[in-house]
């Protein structure tokens, strides 16, 4: 598992790379839910240009970044997520719960 | 000539093995020139047949995980993924989008993936035996 984060105006931005499976989604699940109890940030971005592939895992990290973000009231955005990625996401239904920008085509 | 090109590997239900599965199976699918979503439906399929082994046919200790790829006619790749672990008491409610029995980190969609990116799926299980998946993609023809 790597990852970088950052704060920028209330905004946290999580950059997740490389590929999420069951094998690293705890980690990621874990590391993403400290960070947003540790900044309570507005807005939360899981960045995915850097993720090459998703199984069901990358839905369950999805979700639970989804659950701490309601749970302090803010709001979860997903962005540069790639073909195979999106794929996932649109057959498990998540593009409908969570607000995607900047999908890369 | 391609027709009848098979591989078959065994490993143990590490997690470490999902990657190398789904990558291993992928390299073997090059051969039949595949496109981009095709490999990715391929190994995203393959990934989510081998989680279910580790997380829930042997859920207290590393049992064996046998992947067998072949080609068939009219360029279908035909994959088996089977386990001697604990079987599924109930297939329908496995089978279930958002059902899990599985911790956090699941998201009860891995049965809805396989059965979506493949051109065909079946699932057997016997409780206390094992489970088998088998799942067919056809590919694209290309000039």
């Amino acid at each position: 598992m790597q990852f970088t984060s950052f704060l920028d105006q209330g905004q946290l931005t999580v950059a997740l790379t490389g590929e999420i499976d069951h094998h690293c989604a705890k980690s990621y699940i874990q590391a993403i839910a400290a960070k947003i109890e540790a900044y309570a940030p507005a807005t939360c971005v899981l960045d995915f240009q850097e993720v090459t592939f998703v199984d069901s895992s990358g839905i369950a990290v999805v979700i639970n970044a989804l659950r701490c973000m309601t749970r302090i009231g803010g709001q979860l955005l997903l962005t540069g997520i790639g073909n195979q990625p999106m794929r996932v996401f649109r057959t498990s239904g998540i593009d409908k719960l969570v607000e995607i920008k900047e999908a890369v085509s | 000539m391609k027709f009848g090109n098979y591989m078959t590997m065994e490993f143990p239900s590490k997690s470490t093995n999902e990657a190398f599965a789904r990558t291993a199976v992928a390299c073997f699918a090059a051969q039949m020139d595949p496109t981009l979503e095709e490999l990715g439906d391929i190994r995203t399929a393959v990934s989510e047949a081998v989680t279910n082994c580790i997380v829930h046919a042997y859920p207290d200790k590393l049992g064996n995980i046998t992947l067998r790829c072949r080609i068939l006619k009219d360029n279908t790749l035909d994959i088996v993924v089977k386990d001697k672990g604990v079987g599924i008491p109930d297939l329908e409610q496995a089978r279930k989008p958002a059902f899990t029995t599985g911790g956090m980190e699941r998201s009860g969609m891995g049965f809805t993936i396989m059965e979506s990116f493949m051109t065909s799926f079946e699932v057997s299980s016997q409780p206390g035996k094992g489970t088998t998946v088998h799942m067919r993609r056809r590919l694209k023809q290309r000039l």
